[in-house]
């Protein structure tokens, strides 16, 4: 969710916007603080992206450590391969979710964070069900290795559609019943609601600016890159600074940095400086490849291609249709947010937000990055295109690759899709007579 | 007269279309991509500029009723010796590459010996040249290599044992000449070299009459005018194109499907390293398209493993699997695998027939989950590719086809490994076009 480095070449120099240094900056302190948490007296809770608490979890005095996160940043320094390689090795199949392996392989070569220190055992885990099966698998294996308290909020699915009254009771009652009784006990700090809604309160205000930077998409051309600047963008709100004065500080200033160039009518930043003429507009389905990172956006930028919007960009928060954490609601927003996550969200409704995206954001076309060890992002996949197709009339297409197992990522492959799949946008545009014009 | 040109540089080979401005197809060559894109790609396009004027020929020839047989007997004779003329040049390149490769202390003692022996294999294989290419000779191969390599090496056996010199000399010094000879594009101007086959023809043929000599000259003399060229496949990168120049496998895949069959509106093509499905609208614009990913299981390189493991040549897979009445049931299209499997079957007692024929349905019922992935199949559906010309793979297909689709329109082209290239030759003439009209961006 949140490089702080893309070292996809590291002969040339990255360049980056002011608001990813800063970023970068964030990242790297939230490390740090981790690699001390035990000389701190820290307590640490590992938790997932997806419907994490860290509202609740900073009431207990304890260090948000996301798994998944650490998988990500492996896969952005390339180191993943082997860790993936180590976890096959002790059993895991080829088939497991790679941010699985890359963790497991991870603790088992020394447990070594992105800043060369070890990171800490948790004292707690915190597993917020939110649509992601393996999720549980997960925890089962840090508990059978950490031998720590482990939390199991369950997340009932969006099957229908909507949240209910009932759903949003039956989180509250674990909240009440379970979750806090069992954060209280592992970190000795006593709960204090007040506390919550403060930081409640610090999470709605980033998440405006968030919404906002991310809904600049619409502008023509679009001043960012929802997808792999995007993918820098969601990083402190959604692991371990939503709540926190820093979020509201990084967002605001994001936001100056994205006003303008929305003045100066530019487009995003890339790795090799401004984009050029914004040719294609996309929206993107679909987590991103970290072990390639660069190389892949590379293959969209080259080409003019920018993405207007994406749903990777909504896995730990849906803001854009109107959610923001309610301070007058404590538990109750917390579990709405759990609720509405994307990957919590039945097809219908994810076809749903990608047909809006696709007219809101008057994107060109729709391209799915196919995930080959998510199941939970892949699994009808392919329906969902073809009813995005149906109702915009636009072309989408798909592409494979993985989240951080490098052996999954066949450049050529990938980019002759998508070279195919701009010449056809081009088509469709001009129409039959001229075909792709030069 | 203006020419467009595409080029599809595919893994095993490349091919080249040229049409005319009435998107008529005026020629087609094809060679092996040999690892050199760049000199496949002026191999082919000469190729296809050969083939060309002979269309032109037959065009000037057109016209003219009741003498279709002299003429086409005519033609034979010309390209006969037009392959004659070009094979003895690449004799001579080849020739004066292997003397200059005799040198150093390998050959200190035996300099001149080696030398002369090269002269005598050289003068060998120039006489007997013309037997290659006599009326009804078969070869076993079109390429320089193939042919030359073969006789080479039997005569320069012959030609070491009378002269008493070890036999791996004149070996080594043609492996070391024969790539740098296939790498060199080739040279020479081709009108020069039809007018010696034409010379060739009319002196060997009594009674050529003036007549088919003049529509020769007159062919000749139109300028073939290279107006816009398009690249495509997996070499196009690799090449000095521009981008205009450049333009997906898979869009001119579709367009050239449509070409060849105008209501085409499914295609799937299966190539050496990759199986693609492909949705096309009534105009020959791609709808959706959906290919293999990173694995090329079940493409056609698959079926060249599989021939080489059987020490078959490809084109015998198609035969020997029609003689099966009981395909044996095989999942598994692994490339590397193949092997494996193979022998496998084998040593449990299966029949070769039987094998080949599971192995065809495994690529297809691969290829229809591709299919069915970009959208399932419409009518009409073309088939293209090198394995389309495969009719074991054919059968497979309607099988299943129909099984799965109902009565549907089967197309296929025998010129269907072109497709890539007509497609790219169209785009080159609308882009031109384009052009002209000031409107591309």
């Amino acid at each position: 969710m949140k490089p702080t480095s893309s070292k996809s070449s590291p002969a040339t120099d990255v360049i980056k916007d002011a608001s990813m240094v800063k970023q970068k900056e964030m990242m790297a302190a939230h490390y740090e603080r981790l690699s001390n948490a035990k000389d701190n007296d820290d307590k640490v809770a590992s938790t997932f992206v997806p419907g994490n608490l860290n509202e609740l979890l900073m009431c207990f005095d304890l260090v948000n450590n996301l798994p998944e996160v650490n998988a990500i940043q492996s896969g952005l320094r390339r180191v993943s391969g082997s860790y993936v390689m180590e976890a096959e090795k002790s059993g895991h199949s080829e088939d497991v979710c790679t941010y699985v392996k890359s963790d497991l392989g991870m603790m088992a070569k020394g447990n070594i964070g992105p800043n060369g220190r070890e990171l800490p055992s948790p004292d707690v885990l915190m597993l917020s069900y939110t649509g992601c099966f393996t999720f549980m698998k997960w925890f089962e294996l840090l508990r059978e290795q950490y031998k720590c308290e482990t939390i199991f909020l369950q997340t009932p699915y969006l099957a229908d559609g909507k949240i209910t009254s009932n759903m949003i009771q039956y989180m509250v009652k674990q909240f009440k019943e379970d979750v806090i009784p069992k954060l209280e006990k592992v970190s000795g700090v006593k709960f204090d609601i007040d506390r919550l809604r403060e930081y409640l309160k610090k999470s709605a205000k980033a998440e405006d600016d968030l919404v906002y930077i991310l809904q600049s998409g619409k502008s023509k051309p679009s001043p960012i890159d929802a997808y792999f600047g995007g993918i820098y963008y969601i990083g402190p709100i959604f692991g371990a600074f939503r709540g926190t004065d820093d979020a509201i500080d990084y967002y605001r200033f994001l936001r100056e940095e994205v006003d303008q160039r929305l003045a100066a009518g530019l487009g995003p930043v890339t790795p090799d400086g401004p984009m050029g003429e914004e040719k294609y507009r996309l929206v993107v389905e679909g987590p991103p490849n970290y072990t390639n990172f660069r190389q892949f956006w590379k293959m969209f930028y080259d080409e003019g291609a920018v993405v207007v919007a994406s749903s990777y960009t909504k896995v730990g928060g849906t803001y854009d249709f109107g959610f923001r954490h309610d301070p007058d609601r404590p538990l109750e927003t917390l579990a709405e947010y759990c609720l509405g996550v994307y990957t919590n969200r039945s097809l219908p409704m994810r076809i749903d937000m990608l047909v809006n995206y696709m007219n809101e954001y008057e994107a060109d076309g729709l391209l799915i990055n196919s995930i080959k060890s998510c199941n939970s992002f892949s699994a009808g996949q392919l329906l969902m295109m073809r009813e995005v197709e149906k109702r915009t009339g636009k072309p989408a297409a798909f592409v494979e690759t993985d989240l951080v197992d490098p052996r999954y990522f066949s450049a050529a492959n990938v980019k002759n899709r998508l070279e195919s799949y701009f010449q056809m946008v081009d088509q469709k545009r001009t129409g039959p007579g001229r075909g792709v014009a030069a | 007269m203006r020419t467009f040109v595409g080029i599809d540089l595919g893994s095993t080979t490349t091919k080249a279309v040229l049409m005319d401005e009435n998107e008529q197809v005026l020629g087609r060559g094809i060679t092996n991509s040999r690892s050199n894109y760049d000199t496949a790609c002026k191999v082919v396009t000469q190729e296809a500029a050969i083939d060309a004027r002979f269309t032109l020929f037959r065009r000037e020839f057109g016209d003219e009723q009741g003498t279709e047989k002299q003429v086409e007997a005519f033609l034979g004779a010309l390209e006969r010796a037009f392959r004659l003329e070009q094979f003895l040049e690449q004799l001579d390149d080849l020739e004066q590459t292997c003397i200059e490769q005799v040198k150093g202390d390998r050959f200190a003692k035996a300099e001149h010996a080696v030398k002369d022996a090269i002269g005598e294999v050289f003068r060998r294989l120039r006489e007997e040249a013309p037997e290659l290419f006599a009326p009804g000779a078969t070869r076993k191969s079109d390429f320089f290599r193939d042919i030359a390599g073969s006789r080479y090496l039997a005569i320069a056996e012959e030609v070491a044992r009378d002269a008493e010199l070890a036999y791996e000399l004149l070996l080594n010094v043609y492996d070391k000449s024969i790539i740098s000879v296939e790498n060199r594009p080739p040279s020479g101007e081709l009108s020069e070299k039809f007018r010696s086959a034409l010379d060739r023809v009319t002196a060997e043929v009594a009674g050529t009459s003036e007549h088919l000599q003049e529509a020769v000259e007159k062919a000749l003399a139109i300028e073939l005018e290279e107006t816009y060229l398009v690249g495509t496949g997996y070499g196009r990168v690799t090449l000095p194109f521009s981008k205009e120049h450049i333009r997906s496998e898979i869009l001119c895949h579709g367009l050239g499907a449509h070409m060849m069959f105008p209501k085409t509106r499914t295609v799937l093509d299966i190539g050496g390293q990759d199986t693609k499905g492909i949705q096309v609208d009534p105009g020959g614009i791609v709808e959706n398209f959906q290919m293999n990913d990173r694995c090329a299981a079940g493409c056609g390189r698959y079926l060249g493993y599989i021939a080489d493991e059987m020490n078959m040549g490809l084109h015998e897979l198609g035969p020997l699997a029609m003689k099966s009445s009981k395909p044996a049931r095989i999942n598994s299209t692994c490339t590397v695998f193949a092997g494996a499997e193979l022998r496998d079957r084998l040593a449990l007692g299966e029949k070769r027939e039987d094998i080949l024929a599971g192995l065809h349905r495994a690529i297809i019922l691969r290829a229809m989950s591709i299919i069915s992935r970009s959208g399932g199949i419409a009518d009409e559906f073309t088939f293209t590719g090198g394995v389309a010309k495969n009719q074991a793979a054919v059968r497979e297909l309607r099988k299943l086809v129909v099984e799965n689709y109902g009565e549907v329109t089967i197309n296929i082209d025998p010129d269907s490994i072109y497709t890539g290239a007509l497609g790219g030759a169209e785009f080159a003439r609308r882009a031109a076009e384009g052009r002209m009209e000031g409107l591309d961006a």
